[in-house]
């Protein structure tokens, strides 16, 4: 890695390394009394290690210039090993968090081990940590070959990588410490949010630059969805983190906004970071890798134009549907149950796409277990955008809102649509990306493709059945006209299913298990191919843009 | 359309001022509203702010992930209203930065639990759920009557609600650790600022029942003694419409 750095860069990247590690010493100076301190202490922890390992290939002999002349892969390499590894810690904690339900004795009578405090650990794991990642670092492959350029420089891209990577272990450590905003999905404090604005602003930049150098006239579908994803999180990011910190030596901060307009401000943001992170960054994804190992075009560009622009406008009035029956003013309600209902045509338009990219090449998703990754991923997000609409709805939303079927529901997203679509566009480009012919073990994917599918399907079962049973119990009256069941009675009610949903969610994450380890014995594996792909080459900055 | 798609899709910036302004809308036209009609919370008279210990107690509640179980926002639902008490009004959560309406009743909401249970239930079932409510799927939070509660730097906190909108004045600035400690310690001589800064409603109690020695179950248990009670403008407005 560090040896295709140039000197300037190895440079560069050291003297990053040093300034993140003396933010970290004045966190922990001004914090010393504060949990902030504990969280100075992780980022100096985290800008050694990366001093370290920059010293260590500091003296290597520079990169010949030849190098340059292939894609820059090192960050995606990297992302995609990250990605695993947050994707196994983070479904790990996910489904210990489950048996907690089960058996809630099992805390240790300590504040760090309590279902509080790690259920963010685990959203914050599998939504930043393990899609974040995975987003980067398909980002990353996908705008150099769709553009036919390189990265414009190669410490930047590490920047963003590494640097998003810190704000994953500052928000993972400091949930564990009690450090949390409460906004769902927007838990890190003041100095985590400003940290991953400056990186997200790189990120941003990075991008353009990227295009900008491109030698295809047009900028292709997958480009837009992840412009639409790192430009509009931006946006969402800054103003729903709008706070006032307690003082620089406190890691609290309290939020700008107050009651209805800080809930309205939550889920605009909390449902677009749905939309914008698990579906936009996704779906440029899926309109890269499906096409490529289906060895299909795109089914429709037109339905591509309609499905983007109607997502990127209509989610955006959605989020109001998380807060039906409150005290949120009735009109806002309304408009977004209704853009709700409207959603799902772009929402399906992308799906249909998808799947009818697929004709003429079925075959290859009955024997190809990646695509078929690809492929259920998209059945899941046509399913699961569905069934949002049909939440939203307000009627239907009084008895699914505050159950589980709402877990059900962000479960089948983000098992059945994010991690499967993730999980074959890895398989796609990790052989090649570490020069191997193919996976370490075809059937190993085919394990984990039946693992993952049974582990969503139980899972989301389980937690259908629980949801819907609670919100009936909640409302069911009996004949002298009072409510017939106690709180307490609905809860026993779901222990089945809480103990179903362990078991569903164990079946994943043992896939994701085997996924990892089919990925890390693909990168030990003997006998690299050697030649350099020279189709999968930028072209030469010199040269014309093709028209 | 699409023709106008294909040029614009050759210019980067373009397509991102496009995608700003076409994502902008939504929030634009539901968020910035909410701030400008002034029916959309409503004006009470006896709104009273949050303690410093009370302020304590829920940044307990904060860190603890509470919200995550527990929702304090009670919906216009017959059956919501049966169970939990009059539906939540905006105002009630006019000091609450940032609210804590919930997304999830994996427990019961929250919004009108003050003065339902004794101190001693609430502590009973913080220390151990299950010897309250045998069936419970809490965690147990024993040592929060081991940690002693950080008093000290409560001003500042206060300092910061003020920042951003809380009507604090620098007399409950000034006063805030001295406040808390006499919230839970009835026979201090701190105790008679409490109720003269905050009035004669306030709780001001041992809430767990161990006077002169304030720990983060005190905080925890007068937040939640005073859930619903920061005004009676829920009741009321329900009286109003029985009648």
């Amino acid at each position: 890695m560090i040896s295709q750095l140039s000197p300037g860069e190895r440079r560069g990247a050291l003297v990053l390394s040093c300034l993140v590690g003396c933010a970290g010493l004045a966190m922990a100076i001004l914090g010393r009394d504060d949990p902030l301190g504990g969280q100075g202490a992780v980022v100096m922890a985290f800008a050694l290690a990366c001093a370290g390992t920059v010293s260590h290939g500091y003296f290597t002999p520079a990169p010949s210039p030849a190098s340059r002349a292939a894609y820059y892969d090192d960050p995606t390499r990297a992302g995609i090993v990250l990605a695993m590894i947050w994707a196994v810690v983070a479904m790990a904690v996910g489904d210990w968090v489950a048996w907690l339900l089960v058996a809630p004795d099992l805390t240790f009578d300590a504040g760090w081990s309590s279902f509080g405090r790690l259920r963010p650990v685990h959203t914050s794991g599998v939504i930043f940590g393990f899609g974040g990642n995975a987003l980067i670092a398909t980002s990353f492959y996908v705008v150099q070959r769709t553009s036919r350029a390189r990265l414009p420089d190669q410490l930047s891209p590490w920047f963003v990588l590494i640097g998003y990577n810190l704000f994953c272990v500052l928000a993972a450590t400091g949930y564990l410490m009690g450090i949390t905003q409460s906004k769902e999905y927007a838990e890190p404090e003041w100095y985590a949010d400003i940290w991953l604005v400056i990186v997200w602003v790189t990120y941003l930049l990075l991008y353009l630059r990227t295009l900008a150098r491109r030698k295809e006239p047009h900028i292709y579908v997958s480009n837009w969805y992840f412009l639409a994803f790192i430009l509009v999180v931006a946006v969402l990011h800054i103003v729903n983190n709008l706070a006032v910190p307690v003082s620089w030596g406190h890691a609290k901060s309290y939020s700008a906004f107050s009651g209805v307009q800080d809930a309205m401000t939550e889920w605009w943001y909390g449902h677009n970071a749905v939309a914008f992170f698990l579906t936009s960054g996704f779906l440029g994804m899926l309109y890269y890798f499906m096409p490529k190992r289906a060895g299909r075009p795109v089914f429709s560009y037109r339905l591509s134009i309609i499905s983007f622009w109607g997502i990127t406008f209509m989610y955006m009035w959605a989020g109001s549907h998380h807060l039906h029956y409150t005290a949120l003013p009735q009109w806002v309600q309304t408009l977004g149950m209704t853009f709700s209902l409207m959603l799902l045509v772009p929402s399906w338009a992308s799906a249909t796409n998808a799947l009818l990219t697929l004709n003429g090449a079925w075959h290859k998703v009955r024997d190809d277990a990646t695509l078929r990754f690809m492929m259920t991923a998209a059945v899941f997000y046509g399913l699961t955008t569905f069934e949002g609409s049909f939440m939203a709805i307000r009627p239907v939303n009084s008895l699914s809102h505050y159950t589980d079927w709402t877990i059900g529901h962000v479960h089948a997203g983000a098992l059945g649509w994010v991690a499967l679509i993730t999980f074959g566009a890895f398989y796609s480009i990790v052989p090649q990306l570490w020069g191997r012919r193919a996976m370490h073990s075809a059937r190993l994917v085919e394990v984990h493709y039946w693992l993952a599918i049974a582990g969503t399907v139980v899972y989301v079962i389980s937690m259908w059945n629980s949801g819907i049973v609670q919100g009936l119990m909640w409302r069911t009256y009996n004949d002298s006209g009072t409510l017939a069941y106690s709180f307490v009675d609905s809860l026993v009610a779901m222990h089945p299913y809480y103990t179903l949903r362990a078991i569903g969610g164990f079946m994943f994450l043992a896939g994701t298990a085997v996924g990892a380890w089919n990925i890390w014995k693909t990168m030990q594996a003997e006998a690299p191919v050697a030649a350099l792909d020279l189709v999968d080459a930028p072209i030469h900055p010199d040269l014309q843009p093709a028209e | 359309m699409f023709g106008f798609h294909y040029r614009l899709e050759r210019h980067a910036l373009r397509f991102v001022l496009a995608v700003v302004l076409v994502a902008g809308i939504g929030g634009f036209v539901e968020i910035a509203p909410l701030f400008t009609i002034s029916e959309t919370v409503e004006t009470v008279p006896d709104m009273r702010v949050y303690t410093p210990l009370e302020v304590a107690g829920r940044n307990i509640y904060i860190r603890e992930g509470c919200y995550a179980c527990h929702s304090q926002m009670i919906r216009t639902l017959r059956d919501d209203v049966e169970r939990y008490g009059p539906y939540s009004l905006a105002v009630e959560s006019k000091y609450d930065h940032p609210m804590l309406w919930g997304s999830k009743r994996t427990g019961p909401d929250l919004a009108r639990i003050g003065a339902k249970y004794s101190d001693e239930w609430q502590v009973a079932h913080l220390v151990n759920p299950r010897d309250v409510v045998p069936e419970s799927k809490m965690p147990a939070y024993a040592w929060l009557a081991r940690t002693p509660l950080k008093m000290g730097d409560l001003g500042l906190h206060m300092a910061a609600l003020r920042r951003v909108g809380v009507p604090y004045t620098d007399e409950m600035i000034a006063n805030a650790p001295g406040d808390a400690y006499g919230q839970a310690s009835p026979d201090s001589p701190y105790a008679a600022g409490v109720t003269k800064r905050y009035g004669d409603a306030t709780n001001v109690r041992a809430f767990a029942g161990q006077p002169g020695h304030v720990t983060e179950m005190d905080a925890l248990v007068a937040y939640l003694q005073i859930l619903g009670h920061l005004t009676d403008a829920a009741h009321v407005q329900q009286a109003q419409a029985a009648q």
